[in-house]
């Protein structure tokens, strides 16, 4: 069973929908011991940094997602979770993250239109079980205004996407997984990519 | 490369579609689902479901039509229609949706844009723009089904949805709407020149060109049309191939083969 931290007021109903899709069992929770139990956690992404953050603290999850995660626990973050994994997170002041991963949130530079919205091409950067069957260079559903950079750890980086830089879009270090985009809303190429997640874990 | 998206608009009242009976090889036209999962099979990047139920008691249902569209299609989807306060919003993203669009609530109650943006996040704020042209190259808005005149200048209220926190914006050309002579490039162009957030155009489309010359001209990141899908008039697969041999970026065909 998937523990689906269930923290705000997104559309998290997708992604158990398309979790289903594949027949593979997932709750929504935030109860601390239905998180210990489980064999893999998804945070997936709703609101701004700030809130989010705020919203583990009152539920009393930081900690438990930070013994889970360090004792090898799987763990896939999906937008707004994948940024959450970094240090710090500087959308609208400076805030910390769960700081599973080296690296900061950052606003996407004015230059392109923000936020960075609909369907935009993955480029490889390395070979991944996550990419399994993936087609080269597939299009795959963005909505976000923030992107991972600061001291980011490029060997960390499966995939990126071009939109006014280079925007982290798969990242994998051990048991944490992020992707920027949202799988559950890319079509069959993001069905295929929670699968391939799934079978990892 | 950020693709330019096409974007079936679906008008739903009491669950059942309007306007979708010529579809062909298709058991139930007016299911929801059954056309959502369609246009997805035919390559759609988005769809938009407006609610046109007049009755408050007939709304749940339209949630259950939400539910069953995100349980059924992996393809991002707006909704719209009679949204009026926060709770609305929280309602139907909490069925499946992922953005909901405003209109007449944002012109009565601006507030209501940045609460939900502060609350749910900017990039699930859609402001929809019902605007009519007044004199030459300036438009206002309308509200109530573009029967209203709110005196507003069209730009104006385009800068003010982007400042109030909107991360998208549609903006319905009322003249153009259902005239199927080409969406209104300038009002189109003049607010995408404006605004840093996306922007879809909608109101006019009825042939492949249309498409074209919004999303090149008109500056349009997303082209929304409803009778020229529904009526079989375009099909998506053609529409898009046309697209890429005009240089217009979209979503590759063997996506969704």
């Amino acid at each position: 069973m998937i523990a689906i931290i269930d923290y705000g007021a997104g559309n998290i109903k997708s992604l158990q929908f398309a979790l289903d899709k594949f027949h593979l069992e997932s709750e929504l929770t935030t109860d601390p011991q239905v998180i210990r139990d489980a064999r893999s956690i998804i945070l997936p992404g709703v609101g701004a940094f700030k809130d989010a953050m705020d919203a583990l603290s009152e539920l009393n999850l930081v900690t438990v997602l930070k013994q889970e995660v360090n004792d090898g626990k799987p763990i896939l973050g999906i937008c707004l979770g994948m940024q959450l994994f970094y240090e710090q997170g500087f959308e609208d002041g400076s805030w910390e993250g769960l700081g599973f991963l080296k690296g900061s949130v950052n606003r996407i530079t004015d230059t392109v239109k923000v936020p960075h919205m609909g369907w935009n091409t993955l480029t490889a950067h390395q070979e991944s079980p996550l990419l399994k069957t993936i087609a080269d260079n597939p299009y795959v559903y963005f909505v976000h205004s923030y992107a991972v950079g600061g001291n980011f750890e490029a060997d960390t980086l499966v995939a990126s996407a071009q939109y006014g830089g280079t925007i982290p879009a798969i990242v994998k270090k051990r048991n944490i997984v992020g992707m920027q985009f949202h799988p559950e809303k890319s079509g069959t190429t993001g069905i295929q990519l929670l699968k391939n997640y799934g079978e990892l874990i | 490369m950020l693709a330019k998206r096409i974007i079936p608009c679906l008008d739903v009242d009491k669950g059942r579609v309007v306007k979708g009976r010529k579809f062909q090889n298709i058991q139930d036209v007016a299911d929801p689902v059954e056309l959502a999962k369609r246009y997805n099979e035919a390559g759609a990047d988005e769809l938009v479901f407006y609610d046109i139920t007049a009755s408050n008691e007939d709304r749940d249902i339209f949630l259950d039509v939400v539910e069953n569209v995100a349980r059924e299609i992996a393809i991002p989807f707006t909704v719209g229609g009679g949204i009026r306060t926060v709770e609305d919003i929280h309602k139907v993203l909490r069925s499946g949706a992922d953005k909901v669009s405003i209109n007449s609530a944002a012109v009565s109650n601006p507030e209501i844009i940045k609460k939900a943006a502060l609350k749910f996040g900017s990039q699930c704020i859609v402001l929809s723009i019902d605007a009519k042209e007044v004199a030459e190259n300036s438009w206002q808005v309308y509200i109530n089904g573009g029967r209203k005149n709110t005196g507003i200048d069209a730009i104006e209220w385009a800068k003010r949805g982007e400042q109030l926190g909107a991360g998208e914006i549609v903006i319905n050309a009322i003249d153009a709407d259902g005239e199927k002579d080409g969406y209104n490039i300038a009002l189109t162009k003049a607010i995408a020149d404006v605004v840093n957030i996306p922007i879809v155009a909608s109101g006019g489309a009825g042939t492949i060109q249309h498409f074209a010359d919004v999303l090149k001209e008109g500056a349009a990141d997303a082209a929304l049309a409803a009778s020229v899908f529904h009526y079989e008039e375009i099909s998506i697969p053609e529409l898009k191939d046309y697209l890429e041999s005009d240089a217009i970026t979209v979503r590759s065909e063997n996506e969704w083969k």
